[in-house]
């Protein structure tokens, strides 16, 4: 099992353990017994967590949203990788792998001792039948395009899983993460489940709550906690109020920074920030001019002071990184010295670049937060520069028929959540149309590499001609907020594609 | 009073017919296939092709609406296009929610409204049936989700007495919880609601206090207050109850918001959720199920001024 306390962001983290260590402390002087100081938490306690998304249902092939994946990976079904939260990919229920020479061939060990919670064993013939269900015709699970590569899956026997590709593909242990084994006897898991996770599923009332308790025949180190209870709100302001009114003890992500002020600075709360993957960007049309020329978008990029953007917006919180790669991506390198702030040489770019009095553009804003603020603070700094820029805002749903697919833009703004999507930049037919061979090359032939090592430094090349380019205008990342109350400690901050282990939660009394 | 009763029955359902008509052309109205919805972003357009057949939504808008009247006339909602669960099931969870909450808080509206709208209406010309008046005039104006906050502030976040929101994970088993997670949402809906009931008892008691017949009565020497409980009170129901059957729909409907305030599974977050996600057959059901109700309230607010009225039962024949 994975260690929390060796997380890159860290740092939050260690001001819980201080509070705890204080309640420890207290009570230990209070019982003055060595077994209150070698237990500083409730193995019994129920974890109550406020989250703002409820599951449609409970199977993620099904169109369930991301709260199915929040509640149930790790905790109720794990799969033969893990994500852990610092962006590593770990074996889970893979015991060992070999990869063949020409990449072509995964022959996956699976563990031993492994039960379903119905107690029925867990066999190849169950992880060639998870696969497929990602790949099924009617799944409409979010990874199912990644694992096309996947040629066939055989089973020699119960332990062994021989999965053949039709094109060499490094991530797969990645992508096999999302991949939750279910058992094969299970049939419809829309409103029930039979995973491996250390919990089990207890109840769950559509539109208020979900329950997990610890699954006894676990495989694994068992939880820290006596079980968990998701409760769901619609309403960001209820979902405060239940953890400033001890409903709840953490809120898996706080969306606006007005409500912060709340918990910060008071010692009944720990706040905590996380590496989020959502980046907000404004995409120009790289197709049509000006903004087909690499110039102008640099000297854009330059004339706006994203430091000041993403304080307006979240205060202290959110990181810039100059490019669309996220620190937890393996291929991160902090690029905001390219095309840095700079406004006095983006005239002089722009008048090389056949622009001397500066251009006017429409950018297309989805009409929800943060985009209409963020479009007004482009405008102003823009202005400053001599380019006009006119404000469109339109609904998400203009934005997928108008932008997405029909591509009939200037520039528009977005909010892109996945961890590891910098290989949009290597299609040239996504809706940005940003075209670099030389990306497009780096991109599709890491997929082929034959180490990690060798596929993180070609999109690490690939990311840095990206940010040369100025593809995109990358404004900053959004923080990950995870607020709790004090007596709670070791949840997960990254919350990678919204996944929250649950199991090393600790609550004190 | 029986052919009265048959002849409003047959108005109800003519009204359900055109309701759902009218519903089934506002929603095909809206841009958006709800199939891409489903898919989500990123889906290639072949999937979004099988989406649609999946859901039917590429099929010819007359066959669509004729399965939609078939279905209804068995009174199968469908199934959702996102949970795929049965949309009676769900709404009859939801309505489990949202029925006692708006009930109670009716009950308790009542309870507050008539005697002090009768109060008003009886000492006018007194300085605290002037400050009733002021009051429920003050109440009518303030919004429903205003009220909710200031109560969870006061109730929840200072005094710790009410949760501030949510439903117990097991429901009404948990009865205890269940009824605490109503207390603040009934008040709010509640205080509101009895806000605007109380003007309106007010209105019709001044009207049966300067009737003929209630002068008649004092000359034939009942007290005032015998009199009035005698004669003003069916007189003056007969207004109120019209406009009790419109109250209830409308905080039926306002429940919507309340449900939000505090994070109640009932039949508003329902439908708010089912917007967000174009799911049609959800919204549908939650539609067709609330026209449903608020076309029974006002049958049954008919039906009962006709008990109270022998003068309207008169007319209808």
């Amino acid at each position: 099992m994975l260690s929390r306390t060796d997380m890159s962001f860290g740092a939050p983290l260690a001001r819980g353990r201080a509070a705890l260590a204080t309640l420890t402390a207290v009570s230990a002087l209070a019982l003055s017994s060595a077994a209150a100081m070698a237990q500083d938490y409730d193995p019994q306690a129920v974890v109550n967590i406020g989250s703002l998304y409820e599951p449609q249902n409970l199977d993620n092939t099904q169109g369930a949203g991301q709260g199915i994946n929040e509640a149930f990976n790790g905790n109720v079904y794990e799969g033969l990788f893990v994500l852990t939260d610092d962006g590593d990919v770990e074996p889970k229920l893979v015991d060992s792998y070999e990869i063949s020479d020409d990449g072509l061939t995964y022959t996956f060990t699976l563990k031993d001792g492994v039960t379903f919670h119905s107690g029925e064993k867990m066999t190849s013939a169950d992880v060639k039948s998870s696969i497929e269900r990602v790949t099924a015709e009617n799944s409409a699970s979010s990874r199912k395009k990644t694992l096309t590569v996947i040629d066939s899956i055989e089973t020699p026997d119960d332990k062994t899983v021989v999965v053949t590709l039709s094109a060499p593909s490094i991530s797969l242990p990645y992508n096999l993460s999302y991949v939750w084994i279910v058992n094969d006897d299970a049939g419809d898991i829309s409103a029930s489940e039979d995973g491996t996770g250390p919990y089990t599923l207890q109840e769950w009332r559509r539109g208020s709550a979900l329950a997990m308790v610890p699954f006894e025949d676990y495989w694994g180190e068992e939880p820290t906690n006596g079980g968990v209870m998701f409760q769901y709100f619609t309403d960001a302001t209820a979902q405060n109020n239940a953890l400033l009114t001890g409903a709840v003890d953490i809120i898996t992500s706080v969306q606006s920074p007005d409500a912060l002020s709340m918990f910060t600075d008071n010692p009944d709360f720990t706040v905590s920030e996380g590496a989020s993957t959502t980046k907000e960007l404004m995409a120009y049309n790289d197709r049509v001019a000006p903004f087909d020329n690499a110039q102008v978008r640099a000297a854009l990029s330059r004339a706006v002071d994203k430091e000041k953007l993403l304080q307006a917006i979240w205060g202290d919180y959110g990181t810039l990184i100059g490019s669309f790669v996220p620190p937890t991506d393996p291929w991160y390198v902090d690029l905001n010295d390219v095309n840095a702030y700079d406004p006095e040489s983006t005239k002089e770019m722009l008048a090389e670049a056949g622009y001397p009095d500066g251009f006017s553009f429409t950018l297309d804003t989805p009409d929800y937060d943060p985009h209409p603020v963020v479009a007004q603070f482009l405008q102003n700094e823009l202005a400053k520069v001599d380019v006009d820029v006119k404000i469109n805002i339109i609904t998400a749903n203009e934005w997928y028929t108008k932008i997405y697919k029909a591509h009939d833009f200037d520039a528009t703004l977005q909010e892109h959540v996945n961890h590891r999507d910098i290989v949009f930049y290597g299609n040239p037919d996504f809706y940005w149309g940003y075209d670099n061979p030389e990306v497009t090359r780096l991109i599709s032939e890491s997929e082929s590499a034959h180490s990690m090592e060798e596929q993180t430094e070609m999109l690490t090349e690939a990311n840095k001609i990206i940010a040369e380019d100025a593809a995109s205008m990358w404004l900053y990342l959004y923080p990950q907020i995870v607020v709790s109350t004090s007596n709670v400690s070791g949840y997960p901050l990254n919350g990678l594609n919204s996944q929250f282990f649950a199991y090393d939660i600790q609550k004190a009394d | 009073m029986l052919r009265y009763i048959l002849r409003r029955l047959v108005i109800l359902l003519l009204s359900l017919f055109i309701a759902a008509v009218v519903l089934f052309v506002l929603l095909r109205l809206l841009p958006g296939d709800p199939a891409n919805a489903l898919v989500g972003v990123g889906a290639t357009p072949e999937q979004i092709a099988a989406a649609q057949a999946q859901l039917g939504s590429d099929q010819p808008l007359g066959v669509q609406f004729l399965s939609y009247l078939g279905d209804l006339a068995r009174f199968d909602l469908g199934n959702s296009f996102v949970s795929r669960s049965s949309v009676l099931d769900e709404i009859s969870r939801r309505l489990s929610v949202t029925l006692p909450l708006t009930l109670a808080a009716f009950v308790l509206a009542l309870v507050i409204a008539i005697p002090l709208g009768i109060l008003a209406a009886v000492k006018a010309d007194r300085w605290y049936g002037l400050l009733l008046s002021v009051v429920s005039q003050v109440g009518i104006a303030v919004p429903v989700f205003w009220l909710g906050i200031l109560l969870v502030y006061e109730f929840s976040l200072n005094l710790r007495l009410l949760p501030s929101g949510g439903f117990p994970l097991r429901g009404y088993a948990d009865p205890g919880r269940a009824i605490e997670s109503m207390v603040l949402p009934v008040l709010t809906i509640a205080i509101v609601m009895s806000a605007s009931l109380m003007r309106y008892v007010r209105a019709a008691t001044l009207e049966v206090l300067g009737s003929d017949f209630l002068r008649t009565a004092r000359a034939l020497g009942e007290s005032h207050t015998g009199a009035l409980m005698r004669h003003g009170l069916r007189n003056a129901a007969v207004p109120v109850v019209s406009v009790l059957g419109i109250e209830l729909s409308t905080t039926f409907l306002g429940a919507v918001v309340v449900e939000q305030v505090f994070s109640l599974p009932g039949m508003g977050s329902m439908l708010l959720l089912g917007i967000q996600q174009r799911d049609y057959p959800n919204i549908q059901g939650v539609l067709i199920v609330s026209t449903l109700l608020v076309l029974l309230t006002g049958f049954l607010a008919d039906i009962l001024q006709r008990v109270l009225d022998p003068r309207l039962r008169k007319e209808a024949r």
